[in-house]
């Protein structure tokens, strides 16, 4: 009788067990994002026309072409992304992997690829999950909460200036922004790999968006995989806000931000001490 | 590549038999090469396949063929709005700038073929070297062959500035320019604002260069270059690249589109050979999402053109770029594109009409000939494809062209009439980074109403053929 009971209680715990490995399996081949629906096996066909030049028939970034890309294609089966709403070291949502794929990656190789149907991108995030045994591990991280803006004044700025200094960013970034810090060019990637920071010269678009939302979540969610780390622990909302609002003047752009600064700094430039080593401190000008 | 194929002259005829063998040869050396295992991985597996083809752009972006191709050269949604971008991908490293010094955007197309084409009530003499013994017979000529070749280069001269040059010859190697273009890209920081200047491709959205046909028959749209019987004075084709200044744009994803051409009236020949008119050319397009089916697009274009009916002589020669008497012609119509998974469906319906003047071969100071009028008529086709992979794909085709209205009341109503059957497979066997090979099969037949001998006959054209299409 006891026997019986203990092979009734092995039996049915492995048939939790396996239910339980169906289940998070049977998740890791799907995606859902929206009202959408992804499925690995219609991705899998997608990601062969589209991505395996690059990324890899393993998905571990190993391309034929991967040879001739800087930076290199991402490898999927580490399951670490750079572009998440989800706080540092989580898991992206299936929002996030579809928005990167999207987007794009301003700087590298990895093209918009907006024209695909939206369920052919979900499609693809859902066979982009099934490269990682940490898709069937761990869940998706909870986003961040992002507050909204703060306004936009010179003191925002002019703190948020303060802040690049005290949190070391023009180390990588360097004091005007174009990743020519005294550490950009020693900086390495999770795979050991040489990597640079953003220049904010570049253009219009950050590495994760183009939106003071986006520039927000990226130094509050770090970059996972790059020397970019998260400064939520370090960071306040508000201070956040105003590190976005300095960040946005360093963009050869027409922005709100730029068009503030540069009449500001017409008649206060000879106020400000140069950003980098021994520069104006933390909390400067609020 | 304004004719992939230039029929042959030659008169040895080539045994069903033997080509065969020869089909069977080429099939066998394919397979010795990429090896068995590659064959079986390359058709019936998912991931493992490694490569695609990479010609000039996939070069520069390290992208594979399959990103922009639903089987190359015919544009996918993602090529389409990469061409409309000027041939940027729009990550911040389009300007040449980015790229390695000695990279040179370059790419070489041409297909070694064998081929084999009849027709049949051919006037041929039964005595040969007899004139007087002429009866309709059918003509057949095989053999090993060359197609033509584009040797083609473009890209960005900077960002947001493209370019296209594209030197290319008949298969006796006679080079012309196909395209010359240069093209200023997101004007005031806008992608509706795109204008291009030169020798270009109309904006079809069923595009004649880009397609998967490539045989005597098969290898051009009909619809595309139909004039009626005994018209002259008119060879105008939707399909050949014209000459002038377009301007386009598009959404951000491109399922937007419209362009609008103002062409010299010239049919894209060089040296100003007609008259100081010109043409316009409108299209818009738009494509909706359709979910796991893909991308459905439907499109409608106008072409308004005229054509000189007499010049301007010397001696009684015509003094080119002279013409004057112009009269008018127009191309109205619909096309779209369909995806059903892996399955693509292209409609195409034309409306054409061609001056009574242009029809006739009447110069404008002339009296038309007895009841003359215009020149009308309806065309179109339905292609499919689909795609087993993106290395393999099954095409066919009918298409048919009908006489509405013949210039000469007198003249049949059906004569010149055209139905087109084609059909093919493109296998895409061995892909390796920075080149393209496709094997290329095609069956292609088209009977077309009148004979030298009777306006009532059926001539048959038919064509098969097989070649090695390499894109480097």
């Amino acid at each position: 009788m006891r026997l019986h009971a203990r092979m009734v209680a092995l039996v049915s715990g492995l048939g939790v067990l396996l239910s339980a490995a169906g289940a998070t399996a049977g998740s890791a081949q799907e995606s859902h994002i929206g009202h959408v629906t992804g499925h690995a096996a219609a991705g899998k066909k997608l990601y062969r026309r589209y991505c395996i030049g690059c990324h890899g028939p393993d998905g571990d970034g190993a391309g034929e072409n991967a040879q001739w890309i800087d930076p290199k294609p991402r490898d999927f089966t580490l399951g670490v992304f750079k572009c998440r709403s989800t706080p540092t070291g989580a898991l992206p949502t299936d929002q996030d992997l579809l928005n990167a794929m999207s987007r794009g990656f301003v700087t590298t190789n990895m093209p918009p690829w907006l024209p695909l149907t939206r369920q052919n991108r979900a499609d693809l995030v859902a066979y982009v999950k099934s490269f990682s045994p940490k898709w069937k591990t761990f869940k998706p991280g909870t986003p961040i909460t992002i507050p909204a803006e703060s306004r936009l004044t010179i003191e925002s700025i002019l703190h948020g200036r303060g802040l690049y200094q005290k949190m070391e960013c023009w180390k990588c970034h360097g004091s005007k922004g174009h990743a020519d810090g005294p550490s950009a060019a020693t900086l390495t990637d999770n795979k050991d790999l040489p990597i640079r920071p953003y220049d904010f010269a570049t253009g219009s678009r950050f590495m994760c968006g183009v939106t003071n939302e986006d520039l927000y979540k990226i130094f509050m969610t770090g970059l996972d995989g790059t020397p970019m780390p998260s400064f939520a622990d370090n960071l306040q909302p508000a201070d956040a806000w105003d590190l976005v609002h300095f960040l946005r003047t360093l963009q050869p752009l027409d922005t709100p931000e730029a068009a503030l600064w540069k009449a500001w700094l017409a008649s206060h430039a000879g106020e400000l001490k140069p950003i980098g080593p021994g520069g104006p401190g933390g909390g400067g000008g609020r | 590549m304004v004719k992939w194929f230039q029929k042959g002259t030659r008169g040895a005829t080539w045994p069903w038999w033997s080509s065969c063998v020869t089909c069977a040869c080429l099939t066998a050396a394919l397979l010795l090469v990429s090896g068995p295992s590659a064959y079986t991985r390359s058709v019936h597996e998912g991931v493992t396949v490694r490569g695609v083809p990479i010609p000039a752009f996939a070069r520069k972006y390290n992208l594979p063929c399959s990103a922009c191709h639903t089987a190359w050269p015919e544009l996918n949604a993602f090529g389409q709005r990469f061409r409309d971008n000027g041939y940027q991908l729009m990550n911040d490293r389009d300007s040449p700038i980015w790229q390695n010094p000695s990279y040179i955007p370059v790419t070489f197309r041409m297909t070694p073929n064998l081929h084999r084409e009849s027709l049949t009530n051919q006037p041929v003499d039964a005595t040969p070297g007899d004139p007087t013994t002429t009866g309709p017979a059918t003509v057949t000529l095989s053999g090993f062959d060359l197609s033509g070749m584009d040797l083609w280069t473009a890209g960005t001269l900077y960002k947001n500035i493209s370019f296209a040059l594209l030197p290319s010859s008949d298969n006796t190697g006679a080079f012309h320019f196909e395209a010359a273009f240069v093209r200023f890209d997101n004007l005031l920081n806008n992608h509706w604002v795109n204008f291009k200047f030169g020798k270009f491709e109309l904006d079809n959205l069923i595009s004649e260069k880009r397609f998967l046909f490539l045989s005597g028959n098969g290898g051009t749209y009909q619809s595309y270059h139909f004039v009626p019987v005994g018209e002259t004075l008119n060879a105008f084709g939707l399909g050949d690249n014209q000459i002038g200044a377009e301007l386009a744009g598009h959404s951000e994803n491109s399922y937007t589109r419209y362009g609008v051409a103002v062409l010299s009236s010239s049919d894209g020949n060089v040296n100003l050979p007609t008259s100081q008119r010109y043409d316009a050319f409108v299209t818009v397009s738009h494509a909706i999402d359709a979910g796991g089916l893909g991308v459905e697009r439907l499109g409608a274009y106008a072409y308004l053109g005229q054509r000189p009916t007499y010049y301007q002589t010397s001696g009684g020669v015509p003094i080119a770029g002279t013409g004057t008497g112009n009269k008018p012609f127009y191309r109205i119509g619909v096309s779209g594109d369909f995806f059903f998974g892996d399955f693509e469906l292209l409609p195409f319906f034309m409306h054409a009409s061609d001056n009574a003047y242009l029809a006739t071969g009447t110069a404008a100071t002339a009296a038309l000939p007895p009841g003359a009028r215009d020149a009308r008529w309806n065309a179109g086709f339905l292609e499919a494809h689909y795609y087993v992979s993106p290395q393999l794909v099954f095409t066919g085709r009918y298409e048919t062209i009908r006489m509405s209205q013949q210039a000469d009341p007198a003249t049949l109503s059906d004569l010149g009439n055209i139905d087109g059957y084609s059909g093919g497979i493109r296998w895409y066997p061995i892909m390796f980074a920075r080149a393209g090979l496709s094997w290329h099969t095609e069956v292609s037949a088209i009977r077309t109403r009148g004979s030298t001998f009777s306006p009532t006959d059926a001539v048959w054209t038919a064509s098969v053929f097989t070649g090695f299409d390499f894109d480097f």
